[in-house]
């Protein structure tokens, strides 16, 4: 096998390494956002194009444009929403939590971290986030398996199903159905690795997703499997679909650390070809 | 957990030689071993039901079911309809990754920098492992990474950490169902999940019966 790359162990570890010191250092710098210099709660009327309330138990397909946005807002604070995102030009490019996670170094999503595609493109930039990160790509949304868990009922709705129904009317099946991420589900994990539920969520919090691609959305609003109250819940999720403000040179997504520079030079590169 | 078993028993024994992918089917009951032969080498695995290859490994349905983010021994590896592909039944290791995906060109081009899009990567290797079973890209989803060291931190901080398996180190995964095993040897060389140096696998296909013990030969 031809080895395009010359660089002896040594170097590539030291590379490595500095890539990854690069990224711990970033991690102990970003301190919280107060939430009184949080984003403002209301989007200008002009710049929105369509409002949903997703019932619990339901789900909810979308496109977006790239410049497009989709606010989430959780009214009770007891909502969790499990999303899945497509290339809506080639839906074999799909958001891949794996890459999400690995190429941010961290399991933690919040403002100014990116959703991920398999092909190392930038699907979308999480903008605003007033829960501090409490979202989950590591477990995924419900399944009828983990209804029965819970709630001693596999018949209740339940995100993969969700997820089906959603793409089978975008002309997608099962198998365009990847791991997802879950908003509003505060998901960590404790020293030994068994997943702990972190904190509630909060009456109107919100996370703001800005499409970098033009995109298909499937959404579901069923409560996150891991979720520790007993009662399934029946509080909506309001999905508002805007003109994203346009980004700035120095806007925090696309420049908070060189993978998301190189993120974004994909992205750059595909839409000119 | 160590088990005793006949390797001149088994009806497969392969060589995965470095950076190669490799796929088998596997009848129910039978049971793979993975030999991590010189350490320190990642084994990207997925795994679907033989007859409907709709039905696929999920490592969200895996990872909830355990209420756990380590593969090791016990855990059931389940399939997107909830059901059991496979089981761990060895384990010499005791943390496998299933969180972090398989490397690509693509991928590469972030973690590493654009000057490595044009090194060999595991989902290459799964595509074309795929291919032999009429599947494409679309079939390519989260994957299990045996042998690779993924602490995922309280935190949240995820990093692939210098691996923990020694050479000779395996895992036994007996097959719940006819399943199609598709493996990539990992060739990355720009993150410690190969100790930046990929080397070969061992696979080892036993058939469901019960194996002699008068013959056995200790691992």
């Amino acid at each position: 096998m031809t080895t395009l790359d010359s660089a002896t162990p040594e170097q590539h570890r030291q590379r490595y390494l500095q890539l990854r010191a690069a990224a711990q250092a970033r991690a102990e710098a970003a301190a919280p956002r107060a939430l009184d210099t949080g984003p403002a709660a209301t989007l200008p009327e002009t710049d929105i194009r369509h409002r949903e309330s997703i019932p619990a138990g339901w789900y909810y397909t979308v496109r977006l444009r790239r410049g497009e946005a989709l606010r989430l807002c959780n009214p009770s604070g007891t909502a969790s929403v499990s999303a899945m995102l497509w290339n809506a030009a080639e839906p074999s490019e799909r958001f891949n939590a794996g890459d999400t996670v690995k190429l941010q170094w961290s399991a933690r999503l919040g403002r100014g971290k990116l959703l991920y595609s398999d092909m190392g493109r930038v699907l979308a930039a999480i903008t605003e986030d007033t829960t501090g990160g409490r979202h989950d790509a590591l477990t995924g949304g419900s399944t009828p398996a983990s209804n029965l868990r819970r709630y001693g009922d596999a018949s209740l709705r339940n995100t993969r199903d969700n997820f089906r129904l959603a793409a089978a009317k975008l002309g997608l099946s099962v198998r365009d159905i990847a791991p997802c991420i879950t908003f509003f589900a505060g998901v960590r994990t404790d020293a030994e690795g068994r997943f702990v539920w972190h904190g509630a969520g909060t009456s109107g919090e919100f996370v703001d997703l800005r499409a970098e691609l033009d995109l298909i959305v499937a959404l579901s609003n069923c409560p996150h499997p891991l979720d520790p109250r007993p009662d399934y819940g029946n509080a909506p999720v309001e999905v508002t679909v805007f003109r994203a403000p346009p980004p700035t040179a120095d806007d925090l997504c696309r420049t908070s650390c060189e993978e998301a520079e190189r993120g974004y030079d994909n992205n750059a590169a595909y839409l000119r070809a | 957990m160590t088990l005793i078993r006949d390797f001149t028993a088994a009806r497969l024994d392969e060589t995965i030689p470095a950076r190669a992918p490799w796929s088998a089917i596997l009848r129910a009951g039978e049971t793979l071993r993975i030999i991590d032969l010189e350490g320190q080498q990642s084994a990207d695995t997925l795994i679907y039901n033989a007859h409907d290859t709709s039905e696929r490994y999920s490592c969200q349905e895996t990872l909830l079911a355990q209420g756990r983010v380590y593969v090791s021994t016990g855990t059931d590896l389940l399939s997107n309809e909830g059901r059991t592909l496979m089981t761990v039944t060895a384990d010499t290791v005791g943390r496998h990754d299933t969180s972090a995906g398989a490397c690509s060109c693509e991928a590469n081009t972030v973690r590493f920098g654009h000057h490595t899009r044009y090194m060999h990567a595991c989902r290459e290797n799964f595509v074309l492992a795929a291919a032999r079973h009429g599947m494409s890209k679309r079939d390519i989803v989260g994957n299990i990474n045996f042998f690779m060291n993924v602490p995922i931190l309280p935190d949240g901080a995820l990093a692939i950490d210098d691996g923990i398996s020694e050479p000779g180190g395996y895992v036994d995964l007996r097959a719940e169902m006819d399943v199609i095993v598709l493996i990539s040897n990992c060739p990355q060389v720009n993150n410690p999940c190969n100790g930046f140096n990929p080397t070969p696998l061992r696979v080892l296909i036993w058939p469901g019966t019960s194996w002699p013990s008068n013959s056995a030969q200790a691992v």
